[in-house]
């Protein structure tokens, strides 16, 4: 990051979201997407199967779990971009289940892949202004005279210009998105995003890959969109990340929803550290396996316990959980 | 061996009305392969329902040729509508299959004697030349100079030929380079992410397989409009000679298809009547003329083959943005 940005400041988490008990499924008091009896199969496997679930509006929400929980598969059922065996889900009280993917990013949900896709033989300025809705030039006829949208595209790259300005993009404007960095092209797919200036914006996996100090940077953009007034949801294996950023956490795994709620509490959950964190969260593996000092722990770690515990018995219990049906 | 002959035969074909047949469909193939990334196989199909369609609408209905040319269009739309609805779904390489597959059911349609009486079969059409002809502003006689004199017919196919290409030229150009075409060239690159952004992917890539399609159809009416029309053209290998001539140009604009159909005639020409010309002055023993005027065809592969992998994106391209190692 540059030194011209601005300094770090904590922000506020949003709080009071939900009605209750924070248990899987929970109403919460301002719903921007509502999902009921979400069910997908893959042949014998039980990919998805939420009974309820409710993303807080204008708060950030993490979903996360272990590998194989369906998260992805979960944000591709919402987006229509995959279709359930069964199951009903509206987005700002519009029901969008069955709806085709690209209808449901009109409505303003929008998503991104957990594999990045810049569209890499197009210019960034050209990915950029793709993205922007309700383009009188992409009509086949109206495409023919220019007179009809040259005005309207010309805004389009304004907006786009200052977008790529904030994403610090902007000297690649001309260049094809082919030619970025991995995650210089993340910065891209999100502001691309952002271009349909949508009211949902759905993450998947958006630090996979990148670096520590652009991953501030990303973390920095993901609050920002919280400012602007949007919903945030995103899939994250940065526990970190997490707990930095979101302020409702809703933990999958096996496809169901197993816990629900603020980050710090849902953390402790037994249940999630189960099927998540694993036994050993608090263990330095470096400090365990003797390749580092205590000194040098990670100071997210209890460095005591690292020392004192045993390698060996952690591989074993650890293949044994494997093995487990 | 009479080298200017040989130079004369080549530069006429550089106004050839089969190049300009072929640059049409060249040119709706850049709009298939080229911007929508759809890898259609089976341009013959849609040059075919052109030729055939203008034919047939002169002779079995004795409607006018104008109305033919509009049938012939017509038929490949309604054609890639058929084709596209069910297989724009479908990844790039299997539509590949079904397009080369579609238009071989196309030729054999039009081949099989069941419909001798509309289609004359394996004979073909002809006979259909007279009021297109009737209907010519141009004076009889010899016009130009140089190697490219022709008779007024000839003048007549060739102008209206320019005429069609410039206009179709005309469009793309405008297309590729408006939203629309942007669109199009996202999809060609993801088509995940063009979804994602709102963009009813399908409805595009149903737009460029008609568009691309009634613009080859409009190559075949050209075609069409010089010979006779005969199932035996519109074959597979029809489809690898517009690849040829698209690849050599540059597949990815709008310029390449009609430079590159004239660079794979003019040397189609030069190496047709050079090689058989090289054989009857003994250069090349070991082959007869008859032989010598196929091994273009194989030059032909070969040139395609060596296109593909050292110049993907053709004479005009920027290799940047068409490779096909991604």
């Amino acid at each position: 990051m540059s030194s011209d940005s601005s300094p770090l400041v904590a922000r506020a988490k949003s709080t009071g979201l939900h009605i209750g008990d924070a248990v899987p499924g929970v109403a919460k008091t301002d719903p921007i997407l509502i999902a009921d009896g979400v069910r997908r199969t893959f042949g014998g496997l039980t990919a998805v199967d939420v009974d309820h679930l409710e993303i807080p509006k204008g708060a950030i929400t993490a979903l996360i779990g272990p590998n194989g929980a369906g998260k992805t598969t979960l944000f591709n059922l919402l987006t229509g971009f995959d279709k359930p065996d069964q199951g009903t889900w509206t987005f700002s009280g519009t029901s969008i289940s069955g709806v085709p993917a690209f209808k449901v990013a009109r409505l303003g949900q929008v998503r991104t892949f957990q594999l990045t896709k810049a569209l890499g033989l197009l210019t960034v300025l050209d990915n950029m202004k793709l993205g922007a809705k309700g383009q009188r030039g992409e009509g086949f006829f109206s495409a023919l005279f220019p007179a009809l949208w040259r005005k309207q595209d010309t805004e389009i790259e304004e907006r786009a210009l200052v977008l790529l300005e904030k994403f610090k993009l902007d000297t690649k404007k001309d260049d094809y998105a082919a030619s970025l960095s991995g995650g210089q092209r993340k910065l891209l797919e999100m502001a691309r995003a952002l271009m349909s200036q949508p009211s949902l914006v759905m993450l998947d996996e958006p630090m996979a890959g990148v670096n520590p100090a652009l991953t501030q940077s990303l973390l920095e953009h993901i609050l920002d969109l919280k400012d602007l007034g949007m919903t945030v949801l995103f899939v994250e294996h940065d526990m970190h990340v997490v707990r930095h950023i979101a302020d409702w956490v809703v933990v999958m795994a096996e496809g169901k929803i197993v816990a629900e709620g603020d980050p710090t509490t849902v953390m402790k959950n037994p249940a999630v550290v189960d099927a998540y964190l694993g036994a050993h969260q608090e263990l330095d593996l470096g400090v365990v396996t003797g390749r580092y000092h205590p000194d040098e722990a990670d100071p997210t770690t209890d460095a005591k316990a690292s020392v004192s515990a045993d390698a060996e018995a952690i591989a074993a219990a650890g293949a044994e959980e494997e093995g487990a049906p | 061996m009479d080298w200017l002959q040989i130079l004369q035969n080549s530069a006429s074909t550089i106004i050839a009305p089969a190049t300009i047949a072929y640059a049409l469909a060249a040119l709706g193939l850049a709009v298939h392969f080229g911007y929508a990334g759809l890898l259609n196989m089976g341009i013959a199909g849609f040059m075919a329902l052109g030729a055939y369609g203008y034919a047939i609408t002169i002779l079995t209905f004795g409607l006018p040729w104008y109305v033919g040319v509009l049938v012939g269009i017509v038929a490949a739309l309604i054609f890639a509508l058929i084709l596209g609805i069910p297989t724009l779904r479908l990844r790039g390489d299997y539509l590949a299959i079904v397009t080369i597959a579609a238009a071989e059911v196309l030729r054999l349609l039009f081949l099989t004697s069941a419909f001798d009486e509309v289609t004359g079969s394996a004979d073909g059409l002809s006979g259909y030349h007279t009021e297109f002809r009737a209907a010519n502003p141009i004076p009889a006689g010899s016009y130009g100079f140089g190697p490219w004199v022709y008779n007024e017919i000839g003048w007549w196919v060739r102008i209206l030929g320019f005429i069609a290409l410039v206009l179709a030229a005309l469009v793309v150009y405008r297309l590729v380079n408006s939203p629309w075409g942007r669109v199009l060239k996202g999809i060609r690159e993801d088509e995940d992410a063009v979804r994602s952004l709102g963009k009813n992917v399908f409805g595009y890539k149903l737009q460029a397989l008609m568009l691309g399609g009634g613009i080859a159809a409009l190559g075949g009416i050209i075609y069409a409009m010089d010979r006779n029309v005969n199932s035996g053209v519109y074959v597979t290998s029809l489809t690898f000679f517009v690849y040829t001539a698209l690849l050599l140009g540059g597949a990815a604009t709008v310029f390449g298809p009609l430079l590159g159909s004239v660079i794979f005639w003019v040397l189609q020409a030069f190496l047709s009547n050079l090689l058989p010309a090289l054989v009857s002055s003994g250069v090349l023993p070991f082959m007869t003329t008859i032989q010598a005027s196929t091994v273009r065809f194989i030059l032909t592969g070969i040139a395609l083959m060596l296109l593909v992998i050292f110049r993907p994106q053709g004479i005009l391209g920027n290799k940047k943005e068409l490779t096909f190692v991604k």
